[in-house]
């Protein structure tokens, strides 16, 4: 177990660090550089610039600086606010992002989980059909025409949610379920094919024999076995809300991580893009990683480590 | 003896996309108490549809029983509710099935499995199940059953997964146990040690069994009575002696015939042609008509009569008729 964990962490940080390169060299391929929008500023006061923040520099040698900040997790001023630091701004924007980010989650499973398993049991009834047919267009629907429908329906006709921004529970909702609902409908729907095949396994029937309750033949040994596929897809779903979450933040004007990483692009403020995007995929990775731990300890079969079984 | 178990004029049908299966069409069977009965016939017959339904464990929808009834004890255990039956099961019948590799549940370590009947039924403290437990397993043969508990299916072989499905099966002393076909996915070496076990069971405890098996070689060595089923019926049943020493259905007979014994060395195997009948259209005489070597006209359009040789063995052919009989002597 701890070579394994040990094995996945150096991974991880190989991982990472791909991902920073690529960064760093897509980012200096773009064309433009932060400075040549403004057009007051003469060739002096540029040069200044640059110099300031190392951009005179070889590229070689920014690399390297890049990478000491990353070690160090200081990625020095923004270019475009000056009184602000990277690390500020992500401070500021990841509480955000992340309530964003673990609700969705937290709605999509559960609502998932629950529309999949009533679906299976109600196999081929009025409920499973309803649940199905809200599951495809969950699916089909993209996020960011789902946002603006439920703006358009909720706030504005309905005036019962306000629109935008982020200051009460009641903000919550709309970007929630904007956000939610193409990860629910992806897990109810593999929640129900799983758990209608896992209901016809042998140890169902073996569990029925015993004269177990209904209930608890579907809590502990249906859903365990049935959920497993889930938590497979867990990390592929996990990216998927992270990079929704940049659409959702804009459209709602929810002021994230997202807001700041977009916003860095558009600018070409160099820090601030390699220090979302590094912040970004560390937290992904690590994520990746603990869905791969848990996997090996809901199925025993699964080993984390070489010895054991026979 | 007492009787147990009583099965009379059981039909079960499956409702499928293709028509009405009649998989089990009139079964009558009983069996005493501390007996072994064996159930044997092809794949397809319907063995495992009619030991399921003791316990209303067939598939429910598409599976139905249309008619009969299985009375076990005094009750009438087709007329019985869900949770009454969820009662019975388990802790006054039981029941193992085919398969040892799928039939345990994978992510519940084996001592879990094995408590949750006795705690799901009895008023027991966790001590004392798990207690319980490592007593079972002893009984049926598995070396450190207290570190064994803690382990999970895919820690053990075969033939172990199948002790531990039998200790399972135990657990709460049922009257009845039903095994379907507990052998078939088991090595040659394994199924005679696993066979061994049932009648070292049945000594201790005195539990009535039902052995479903295709094989007959496997019911030479443990039955009392053997019920020979066809295309759903059961077309003749007798005594073990009967059955291999006087079997009177030519199906009975071709089964014999297409089996290794060991009493009738270097005699040759003869398979039995052809096919069982489609049973979504059962033909309404003797099923076996298109595959009786012996068969007359009257087999396709009328079903034999059902004749009584002895106090115990009973058969559905017409060569049983005092007509028939004339008719081949001539
Ligand atoms: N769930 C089901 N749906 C439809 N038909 C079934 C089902 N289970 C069994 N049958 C049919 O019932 C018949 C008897 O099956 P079974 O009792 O399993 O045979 P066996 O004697 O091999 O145990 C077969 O013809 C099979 O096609
Ligand atoms: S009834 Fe006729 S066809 Fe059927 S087994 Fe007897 S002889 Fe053969
Ligand atoms: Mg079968």
């Amino acid at each position: 177990m701890l070579k394994y964990i040990v094995k996945r962490f150096f991974l991880m940080i190989l991982t990472i660090f791909i991902i920073a390169t690529l960064t760093f060299f897509l980012m200096n391929a773009i064309p433009g550089s932060p400075f040549n929008e403004e057009k007051t500023s003469n060739a002096v006061v540029q040069q200044n610039l640059e110099k300031h923040f190392n951009l005179d520099k070889p590229l070689p040698v920014q690399y390297v600086l890049y990478l000491k900040s990353i070690i160090t997790f200081d990625f020095g001023p923004s270019i475009k606010q000056p009184t602000e630091t990277v690390n500020s701004l992500l401070g500021r924007g990841f509480p955000i992002s992340a309530e964003l980010g673990i609700w969705t989650i937290l709605v999509a499973l559960i609502s998932g989980i629950t529309l999949g398993v009533v679906a299976a049991l109600r196999h081929n009834k009025l409920i499973d059909y309803t649940a199905m047919t809200i599951a495809v267009l969950g699916i089909s629907i993209p996020n960011f025409v789902l946002a603006t429908l439920v703006i358009q329906v909720i706030a504005v006709d309905l005036k019962l949610l306000p629109a935008a921004t982020w200051n009460s529970p009641q903000h919550m909702i709309l970007p929630i379920i904007a956000l939610a609902t193409g990860p629910m409908a992806i897990i109810a729907r593999l929640t129900r094919s799983s758990m209608l095949e896992t209901l016809t396994q042998d140890y169902i029937k073996t569990a029925r024999a015993k004269g177990l309750s209904p209930f608890k033949i579907v809590v502990k040994h249906a859903l365990r076995n049935a959920l497993m596929p889930v938590v497979t897809i867990l990390g592929t779903l996990l990216a998927g809300v992270l990079t929704g979450t940049f659409v959702i933040e804009k459209i709602f004007a929810i002021p994230g991580m997202g807001k700041y990483f977009v916003q860095g692009i558009n600018q070409r403020d160099y820090p601030v893009i390699m220090g979302t995007t590094v912040f970004y995929s560390t937290f992904l990775v690590m994520m990746l990683f603990l869905v791969d731990i848990m996997y090996g300890v809901l199925d025993p079969r699964i080993k984390l480590h070489k010895k054991g079984g026979e | 003896m007492e009787k147990i178990l009583d099965i009379k004029d059981l039909h079960v049908s499956f409702t499928t996309y293709g028509g009405e299966v009649q998989a089990v069409r009139g079964v009558n069977l009983d069996l005493h108490k501390g007996e072994t009965l064996a159930i044997v016939g092809e794949s397809g017959c319907g063995k495992s549809v009619t030991a399921s339904s003791i316990m209303k464990l067939i598939p429910s929808p598409p599976g139905k029983i249309t008619k009969g009834s299985i009375h076990f004890k005094d009750q009438d255990l087709t007329k019985m509710s869900n949770k009454d039956i969820r009662k019975i099961r388990g802790v006054d019948i039981s029941m193992i099935f085919q398969d040892p590799m799928t039939a345990l549940n994978p992510t519940l370590t084996v001592g879990d499995q094995l408590t949750e009947g006795l705690k799901q039924h009895k008023k027991i403290s966790s001590h004392d199940a798990n207690e319980q437990a490592i007593e079972m397993l002893n009984l049926v043969g598995i070396p450190n059953p207290k570190e064994r508990m803690k382990q999970h299916p895919h820690q053990f072989s075969g033939g172990m997964r199948q002790r531990i499905v039998i200790a399972m099966a135990l657990i709460c002393e049922p009257e009845l146990l039903i095994a379907d076909e507990p052998t078939t996915a088991l090595d040659v070496t394994i199924q005679a040690q696993i066979l061994q076990l049932f009648n070292k069971i049945q000594e201790q405890t005195g539990v009535s069994i039902i052995l479903i098996t295709h094989d007959l070689g496997v019911v030479a060595k443990i039955a009392d009575r053997i019920a020979v089923m066809y295309a759903g019926k059961v077309i003749e049943v007798g005594t073990r002696r009967e059955i291999f020493y006087n079997p009177q259905h030519p199906y009975t007979q071709g089964l014999l015939n297409s089996v290794p014994r060991l009493d009738q060395r270097g005699d040759q195997l003869i398979p039995i042609n052809g096919t069982p009948p489609d049973l979504f259209s059962p033909p309404k005489g003797c099923p076996f008509t298109a595959r009786c070597p012996k068969a007359m006209e009257v087999c396709e359009n009328v079903y034999p009569v059902h004749t009584k040789l002895s106090d115990t063995q009973e058969v559905d052919c017409w060569l049983q008729d005092e007509r028939a009989k004339k008719y081949i002597a001539t």
